[in-house]
């Protein structure tokens, strides 16, 4: 039917704001369709094509039994697979039921939990799947997003990189809240693709883009205690939005232990 | 999902059939429709959304209440000012702060601006696919080129608004309890003010546009549930109202209106106490409550195209949603135009133990969120009511309404009318927590 590449955009456990994504690239949007088909993509069309798929773009974490059989269908028919998304990519917010008990969820929210099939863990795509990259983000960058399509039709590696979010403060200009006015902050520890806004708008980074490559969140801890901060408080924040995220659930674990330094 | 995401029809034996839409398209999140018919008659209508459940109101158990509006935010990436704000209402009424003047109408703007990204996305690029003819908005813009760029122009007006004041246009990260984290300077907000004019006439095509769509012929007796204010068009604030005499306190919520949960979705139906009647929340609701809330020049635009004061027309909700976003266009305008920075940006929110409620108007219609709290400000208990929960039982009543006058014609016509009449809501199925598929049983 067409010689051009074919994209599908796959959901699973999430919120819609990553593939929102793509149609919030109001000035890029046209240029996109004329460069790919768009081949499936349910929350924009009703139009169908068969696989396999050059790109699949796949939002959402694994937390059904369904969907741990769907993740590996769309891996059979994906050339390549970009996992988008902190929920893809970590879990997601959902991953906080790792560290409660499903049962005990379920009964909070359902009359009838006994009718809900569910996991006990939500899981990133990558822990069922071979992914071809990872783009990390609650919600991921419109910038990036472009890039990751662009790189992925000329054949080229991605060009995002696992620096912290602090270079972007100093990229942007903004001073560092920490020093200037004691605000807690996660920018040392988290990997940078945001623009660095938390701090532009005076308040703390809190990790939405995940855990930086070999981050050294134990000197952080360390900072945030000499803020003020309670122990319950700093594990919270590492337990939010990527808190199922090995660098950042092992800082949350070791919160929890009660162990200092 | 799991199945065969075509859905194909299934026709089995001469007496019955069953039309399935196992993924529906176009809506936000994942579910589907199943539809019986035994004897050329409907049998049973099951909108089913099996969208995975992600337990928020358990996972903010023991969460601060400064979080919950970034947290809830992530219920949806379609309307997360919604959240944003029915949460810093609920818990300010919890901690006995009330946030006024120059905060109150910079929230009202940073609403604003969702209401015209999400209203705008509905009706180019989700909605207007079905009175055209064409599978998608991009299929679309091959012959209505001019369409599609003035969705894209007009959605982008909002998100720019949302950007602005929230920092980016998806969880944004600027509102808290007690009011922003910034505010941002006259000299900003002026810049806003030049795009907000252009995107002011798009608007208004936008309402004339929808009048020329061939608008199905389908009314229904609804009761029509919204907030109403005082002397606004309601979006952060009043008191909630029915079409059928309701007046009633946030706060009395709980006593008026009863989730249940039903055996073919994951997400909760509600109705009204105490006859379990199904209800309306949403553009068409709130026009109907609160059209004498309406500048006048908007409502001369909304008579121009077709719409009386109540629009008892699903079909034609989407002229409804362009002279909202009209209206939110014309109302930022006048905002910015009165714009002093509120200083400070947030005023002090002391927790206390309580419970509070808040209920805002999402694009989608009425959010209700309740929190208790403990003298720590963390929270002990939660419920979050999206719109997309309150209209499921009515959208099924739609369908069981409209399909009887179409069941003559083949499963692909009563698919492609009963997809576009649950699409008349804009359901947000990843807010109602959670997936839908169209399913129709003939036999």
């Amino acid at each position: 039917m067409t010689d051009k590449p074919t994209l599908a955009v796959w959901k699973f456990a999430s919120c819609d704001g990553c593939q929102l994504t793509l149609l919030d690239c109001e000035d890029e949007l046209r240029a996109v369709t004329e460069a790919v088909t768009i081949a499936s993509f349910p929350e924009a069309s009703r139009a169908v094509l068969d696989g396999p798929y050059d790109l699949s773009l796949v939002e959402g974490s694994i937390t059904t039994p369904a969907d741990r059989a769907r993740i590996q269908a769309v891996r059979q028919q994906s050339r390549t697979l970009v996992a988008i998304g902190a929920c893809a990519t970590a879990g997601g917010i959902q991953a906080l039921r790792n560290f409660a008990d499903v049962q005990a969820l379920l009964e909070t929210v359902y009359a009838r939990p006994e009718d809900i099939s569910t996991l006990a863990t939500s899981t990133p795509i990558a822990d069922h799947v071979t992914v071809d990259f990872e783009l990390r983000g609650c919600p991921i960058s419109k910038t990036q997003l472009l890039e990751v399509i662009t790189a992925v039709l000329a054949g080229r590696k991605p060009n995002v990189w696992p620096s912290s979010v602090c270079l972007e403060c100093k990229a942007r200009g903004t001073p560092c809240i920490m020093v200037a006015h004691g605000t807690p902050c996660l920018g040392p520890v988290t990997q940078a693709g945001c623009g660095a806004i938390c701090p532009a708008y005076g308040r703390g980074c809190y990790g939405c883009y995940g855990p930086m490559e070999t981050p050294n969140t134990a000197a952080l801890v360390d900072w945030l205690r000499g803020l003020g901060m309670a122990e319950a408080a700093i594990q919270r924040l590492f337990r939010t939005y990527n808190a199922a995220a090995p660098d950042f659930r092992q800082a949350g674990d070791r919160l929890g232990e009660g162990r200092h330094g | 999902m799991g199945d065969d995401p075509q859905g194909d029809p299934q026709v089995g034996g001469t007496e019955t059939r069953t039309i399935k839409v196992d993924y529906l398209a176009r809506v936000e999140g994942e579910g589907a429709l199943y539809v019986r018919i035994r004897d050329g008659a409907l049998e049973d209508v099951k909108l089913k959304i099996f969208e995975p459940p992600r337990f928020f109101e358990g996972l903010l158990r023991g969460r601060a209440f400064t979080e919950a509006p970034d947290i809830t935010a992530r219920i949806c990436g379609i309307c997360p000012v919604a959240y944003q704000m029915s949460a810093v209402h609920a818990m300010e009424a919890a901690c006995g702060v009330t946030v006024d003047g120059p905060l109150r109408d910079l929230r009202r703007l940073f609403y604003c601006g969702e209401w015209i990204s999400s209203h705008t996305l509905h009706v180019y690029l989700l909605h207007a696919p079905d009175y055209l003819g064409y599978p998608s908005a991009i299929e679309m813009a091959k012959d209505h080129p001019d369409a599609f760029e003035r969705g894209l122009a007009l959605k982008k007006a909002g998100n720019d608004v949302m950007r602005l004041l929230g920092g980016r246009e998806i969880h944004p990260i600027n509102a808290c309890v007690g009011g922003f984290h910034r505010a941002p300077s006259r000299r900003e907000l002026s810049d806003l003010r030049e795009t907000l004019l252009r995107a002011r006439d798009l608007a208004r095509d936008t309402v004339r546009w929808t009048g020329t769509l061939d608008i199905p012929d389908f009314t229904q007796d609804y009761t029509f549930v919204s907030l109403r204010h005082a002397d606004e068009y309601p979006m952060n604030e009043g008191r909630i109202v029915s079409s059928t005499g309701l007046d009633i306190a946030v706060s009395a919520y709980d006593d008026h209106f009863e989730e249940r949960q039903v055996a073919h979705a994951t997400a909760l139906h509600c109705v009204m106490k105490p006859d379990g009647g199904s209800y309306l929340v949403g553009p068409m609701a709130r026009y109907a409550n609160n059209v004498d809330r309406l500048p006048p020049e908007i409502r001369e635009a909304a008579t121009a195209a077709g719409l009386g004061p109540v629009c008892t027309n699903p079909f034609r909700s989407i002229t409804v949603r362009a002279v909202e976003v009209l209206y939110a266009v014309t109302e930022a305008l006048r905002l910015i135009e009165g714009y002093r920075p509120p200083e400070p940006a947030a005023i002090p929110v002391p927790p206390r133990a309580g419970t509070g409620h808040g209920a805002t108007e999402a694009p989608r219609g009425l959010l209700y969120h309740r929190y208790s709290l403990d003298d720590d400000g963390l929270i002990t208990d939660c419920t979050i009511v999206p719109p997309t929960s309150q209209n499921q039982t009515r959208i099924e009543d739609d369908l069981r309404r409209l399909l009887p006058t179409c069941l003559d014609r083949p499963d692909d016509a009563v698919r492609d009318l009963a997809e576009q009449a649950i699409r008349n809501y804009d359901p947000c199925i990843s807010c109602a927590t959670h997936f839908l598929r169209l399913e129709v049983d003939r036999g």
